[in-house]
């Protein structure tokens, strides 16, 4: 599936909500997949299975599919995890 | 439950090049849980100066058991794929973590008609499914379309063949160059061919799409202006600008 590179200089490949599955179900112990999301701009709510992820070497974007905007951001670096919800509103997810 | 396991190392058991560009892996995963048809897992290479690189593949295979099957096409510019494709060899260690993900599934227990609709190496969650359809003799009516570039970039294309019977329908569209004989003109897939080869609103499908961005975004379009609910429209995509 996804392939992107990890130099600065070279453009992140954008692929989907699939591809942030593993590093957020390791930090918020949930299925993203199948949570909706509510993007505080637009007020689209979607799967996040369906949203836009761009994933480097150190962490995943994830971003509104429908108006771009940024859902939130997970960076993983030097020991340190760091989570910042800038425009998710609301994650509505099943109970696992 | 817990939802990610972490990471849990493998083994290279099997390398097969199926393509011009791709390869099927089958890894031992001892610790592997099991996994639905459709799901994916992330796989970590780590080099020797401790850089990690980190994908995301789906699962060829499904159900339980700790062998886990995926399909490789390598991306020219990939810092993993190539060595998945070309230098990987049975022995060799990987980790996996997984699996991932319960949106892009199906389970035995769906009765409802399922159209799959795959570019590339889109197909690989879409055979996990068309296998577990077959494993589980559901009677669940379904259809897949798969849309290659030639012949000989299609995965699993003799298995897919043999899967075909009164509830399985597998219909091709070759972007580039088509068989001698085919009916169809090569060139990308069209708002006709999803017409003339797919199951009709009226059937009321649960549709899987699966393929690169640009492939998914059109078929996507081109199905919701046919009428299909947008709620009933599964996809994951891949690679892409």
């Amino acid at each position: 599936m996804p392939e992107h590179a990890h130099q600065v200089n070279v453009p992140v490949t954008r692929v989907d909500g699939n591809a942030a599955a593993g590093p957020l179900g390791e930090i918020l112990r949930l299925d993203i997949t199948t949570a909706i999301g509510t993007c505080r701009h637009c007020g689209t709510a979607a799967a996040l299975s369906e949203a836009v992820v761009e994933r480097d070497a150190e962490g995943v974007i994830v971003l509104c599919r429908s108006c771009g905007h940024t859902l939130l951001t997970y960076i993983s670096r030097d020991g340190r995890q760091y989570l910042e919800f800038a425009g998710l509103k609301s994650l509505n997810a099943a109970t696992s | 439950m817990a939802i990610v396991a972490g990471w849990l190392v493998g083994t290279v058991a099997r390398a097969m090049r199926v393509t011009p560009q791709g390869r099927i892996l089958v890894l031992d995963v001892p610790e592997w849980p099991g996994n639905l048809a459709g799901q994916h897992l992330d796989l970590r290479l780590t080099a020797e100066d401790g850089y990690q690189a980190v994908r995301s593949y789906s699962i060829a295979s499904f159900g339980e058991g700790t062998s886990v099957e995926l399909a490789v096409d390598m991306l020219p510019d990939g810092e993993v794929s190539p060595y998945l494709v070309e230098d990987v060899e049975p022995g060799d260690m990987l980790e996996v973590r997984g699996p991932l993900g319960n949106f892009f599934v199906w389970r035995d227990s769906q009765t409802e008609p399922v159209q799959l609709i795959a570019g590339g190496s889109g197909i690989v969650p879409l055979v996990s499914i068309a296998r577990a359809h077959r494993a589980a003799a559901s009677t669940a009516k379904f259809r897949m379309l798969y849309s290659v570039r030639a012949p000989e970039d299609a995965y699993y294309a003799s298995e897919l063949a043999e899967l075909v019977d009164d509830s399985f329908a597998l219909d091709w569209v070759y972007t580039r160059t088509a068989p001698e004989g085919f009916a169809r003109t090569a060139g990308r897939i069209t708002r006709a061919d999803i017409e003339a080869s797919t199951l009709p609103v009226a059937d009321n499908p649960l549709v899987y799409v699966c393929g690169p961005t640009g492939f998914v975004e059109a078929v996507a379009r081109i199905l919701v202006d046919l009428g299909h609910p947008a709620e009933r429209i599964k996809t994951e995509r891949f690679g892409g600008k």
